[in-house]
């Protein structure tokens, strides 16, 4: 201690600046950032002298520009009139249905398997296990095929349409289900259900903090079921039944009326859904195995009743676990429905690349995308670490 | 996916290329021993690889010319089959010295892409085809209103079809696909109601369903098509070759000049023989080009004239069985006329 003491003292002003440990360390982080800086510089410079020496046009002025192509499947209003900025926003949206309902079915999915993996029935734990090993082997692009090419395409034609309950139908064409009507006075109904669902929460808070007080249970989710279902069902009888429905009717070509679900958004929603599912089920089996037995017992041990032990116990404990790789699943989902192409579903990688393809503005496109998938992916990660943040362990 | 692999590494290539490329294309490509040349994935008479994984076809063809041009040799060519999606991006890239893909000539190809075209070798119109099998008592393309139609991504077909419907106050229902495979695929499987692409097409895709003789071509030929070869701006001695060996094979065509009597043509004295088989005494029109003199013997001795590629691969001697109609000489009433070689 003594020593160096000394040398720091008397020996420090007389080290060369080179051999300063800080000095170092400044100077290589600058040159590091300069040559960084400099290559960057040169690429861009490069880039934009070459596409002006071959005389391609350059800049994101292309995006208002008439796109002049159709898209069949469109959440937005869109026609061959509108922009190519428009297109690529269809395409956006596209990924984003896509992506939205094949995590919460490949969530479910996955749930539901990964406990079926736990099961002491042998005939569920192996039929889960036979589902997971497949799915998980298989490259997801070839599930999607299977799906498309595999289960959709050989239903029948429109005219041959497989009719189901409810006035639906499928056919190679897609799933047709009747479209609801609201009529006059519908919004009451709607603001039942809104009413009901604060009334929910309310009576959660109540129900709360009586049994803090006294220790006295309330059935705070049948009395939630009850209201979001029947206070809806009341405003809906009271306003006369406000809903007629349009039912598809076969004409020359297609089906018409109603709602459509084409099968390039089924193939692909149920391939990634199920693909992604597998992935999860694995997830979900490691994060219960990974509660230890003794908390289950020492629960058993204060009075919980099984399911109590389970919601109170060992799923808070398992999410923790369970929260960190499931992020990263969603963004794989997510990614991977780019595999969209290959079907023909109108996401952002097949808009964009038609739009690329007509205007021959791929620097510029393949910015979009990546900048696109990259915030959507950030997005995901940072809503799943919020809640990551939420779930996790309270120290006391 | 692919696609964005294809098109990062295209804009990668743009970014990364210091100078190359756009110097001196027939350097580079007499530098590699081969032209590069980007074709459809498989379109049968246009380029389509064969039962000993040749590759055939109109398109094909040119490049075969191309190749026999500079170094005497129709092997000396390699293919690269691209997506309509991936064409433009591959030219531009300089992945392809040349782009022979059945690909129509328009004005925003020619400008904004960065392209040029080299010729017409073929004059085509969109169409449609459908199953009157399974779609009874529809003989004309504006019964089609609410049909489900199968295009290809990125194509002049999806725009022309957009217009097409849109002028007709009709609806219907795009499916569209990246690669014509799937195209097919889709409409054989009955996916959709309606194929269109060009004509020439979709006789060639007819050939290929599972029962040809269920589908009729529509009619109705609702665009202008010039198909041809393309090269990227900025080498005018690569553009001005693509240019005259097109040419060349018309001019071939409208002298007689063909595979049988080239060695005997050599042997004409009629000036306008001589001055294109480079025969002519002091005769520098080969050099000038960046050629040999004898170029387009080479080209006729190899690939035939353009007449000969057209009857091989499209015309009567083919399958496809496509009448020259317009693709006639401008002698015969077609448009196909040869600039002058002099």
């Amino acid at each position: 201690m003594a020593t160096r003491q000394t040398i720091a003292e008397g020996a420090a002003p007389r080290v060369p600046l080179f051999y300063d440990p800080r000095v170092r360390g400044i100077a290589y982080q600058l040159l590091v950032f300069i040559g960084l800086f400099a290559f960057v510089y040169w690429i861009i410079g490069n880039t934009a002298a070459n596409l002006q020496r071959a005389n391609i046009a350059s800049g994101f002025g292309f995006l208002e520009g008439r796109a002049g192509f159709d898209i069949g499947d469109s959440l937005i209003e869109y026609s061959s009139d509108s922009t190519y900025g428009r297109a690529l926003v269809v395409g956006f949206l596209n990924t984003l249905r896509v992506a939205f309902f094949g995590i919460i079915t490949a969530t479910i999915v996955g749930f539901l398997v990964g406990i079926g993996r736990l099961s002491k029935n042998w005939l569920i734990n192996r039929i889960c296990l036979v589902y997971v090993e497949v799915f998980r082997n298989i490259p997801p692009l070839l599930v999607i095929f299977f799906w498309y090419f595999g289960v959709l395409s050989v239903l029948p034609l429109p005219r041959d349409s497989i009719g189901l309950p409810f006035g639906s139908y499928l056919n190679s064409r897609g799933f047709y289900f009747p479209k609801f009507l609201w009529g006059d006075g519908s919004w009451l109904v709607l603001l039942a259900l809104g009413l009901a669902l604060v009334f929910s929460w309310f009576v959660r808070r109540w129900a709360y903090k009586r049994q803090m007080a006294t220790g006295e249970p309330f059935p705070v989710l049948w009395t939630s079921v009850a209201l979001i279902i029947g206070l809806p069902l009341l405003a809906f009888v009271v306003t006369g039944f406000p809903l007629n429905f349009e039912f598809p009717a076969l004409s020359t070509f297609n089906l018409r009326g109603g709602v459509q679900i084409r099968p390039e958004f089924l193939s692909l929603y149920l391939a990634l859904s199920f693909y992604t599912a597998a992935f999860i089920a694995e997830i979900v089996r490691a994060g219960v195995l990974g509660v230890s037995r003794g908390q289950t017992e020492a629960a058993h041990a204060l009075g919980l009743r099984n399911g109590q032990s389970l919601r109170l116990v060992v799923i808070p404990q398992a999410l923790r676990i369970i929260i960190p790789p499931l992020t990263s699943q969603y963004l794989n989902l997510t990614k991977n429905s780019s595999l969209a192409v290959a079907i023909g579903y109108p996401d952002l990688v097949a808009t964009g690349g038609t739009t690329l393809n007509q205007t021959g503005q791929a620097i510029e496109i393949v910015a979009i995308w990546l900048i696109v998938y990259l915030g959507l992916s950030l997005a995901t990660a940072g809503l799943m670490n919020w809640y990551n943040a939420r779930m996790a362990l309270v120290e006391r | 996916m692919k696609t964005i692999y294809k098109a990062l590494l295209g804009s990668a290539v743009v970014a990364w290329m210091a100078a190359p490329a756009a110097a001196a294309t027939l350097d580079d490509v007499k530098a590699k021993g081969h032209v590069q040349c980007g074709v459809s994935t498989g379109l049968a008479g246009f380029s389509a690889p064969n039962d000993k994984g040749d590759w055939t076809g109109l398109d094909v063809d040119f490049c075969r010319a191309v190749a026999s041009a500079i170094f005497d040799d129709p092997n000396a060519v390699q293919f690269t089959p691209l997506s309509a999606k991936e064409r433009f991006t591959a030219l531009q890239s300089g992945e392809v010295d040349i782009l022979s893909r059945n690909t129509t000539w328009t004005i925003s190809r020619d400008t904004a892409l960065g392209l040029n075209f080299a010729g017409v070798t073929y004059y085509d119109g969109q169409g449609f085809m459908i199953n009157s099998k399974k779609l009874q008592g529809i003989n004309s393309a504006l019964q089609l209103s609410g049909a489900a139609v199968c295009v290809q991504a990125g194509t002049t077909t999806e725009l022309n079809l957009a217009d097409y419907f849109k002028a007709n106050n009709m609806e219907y229902n795009p499916v569209v696909f990246e690669k014509l495979e799937e195209v097919n695929t889709a409409y054989d499987s009955g996916r959709c109601d309606v194929y269109t692409t060009d004509q020439s097409g979709l006789y060639a895709i007819r050939l290929t369903l599972s029962s040809p003789d269920d589908h009729i071509v529509l009619p109705e030929i609702i665009s202008k098509e010039p198909l041809g070869p393309v090269v990227r701006h900025g080498d005018d001695q690569w553009f001005d070759i693509a240019k005259w060996v097109y040419y060349a094979l018309l001019n071939a065509e409208e002298l007689g000049i063909n595979q049988g009597n080239v060695e005997e043509s050599l042997k004409s004295d009629k000036p306008e023989v001589r001055r294109l088989l480079g025969t002519e005494e002091g005769g520098k029109l080969g050099t000038d080009l960046g050629l040999t003199n004898d170029w387009v013997v080479r080209v006729i001795k190899h690939v035939g004239n353009y007449g000969e590629i057209f009857e091989r691969n499209v015309g009567a001697e083919s399958p496809l069985k496509i009448s020259r109609g317009i693709n006639a000489l401008w002698t015969k009433g077609g448009l196909q006329y040869g600039m002058p070689i002099r």
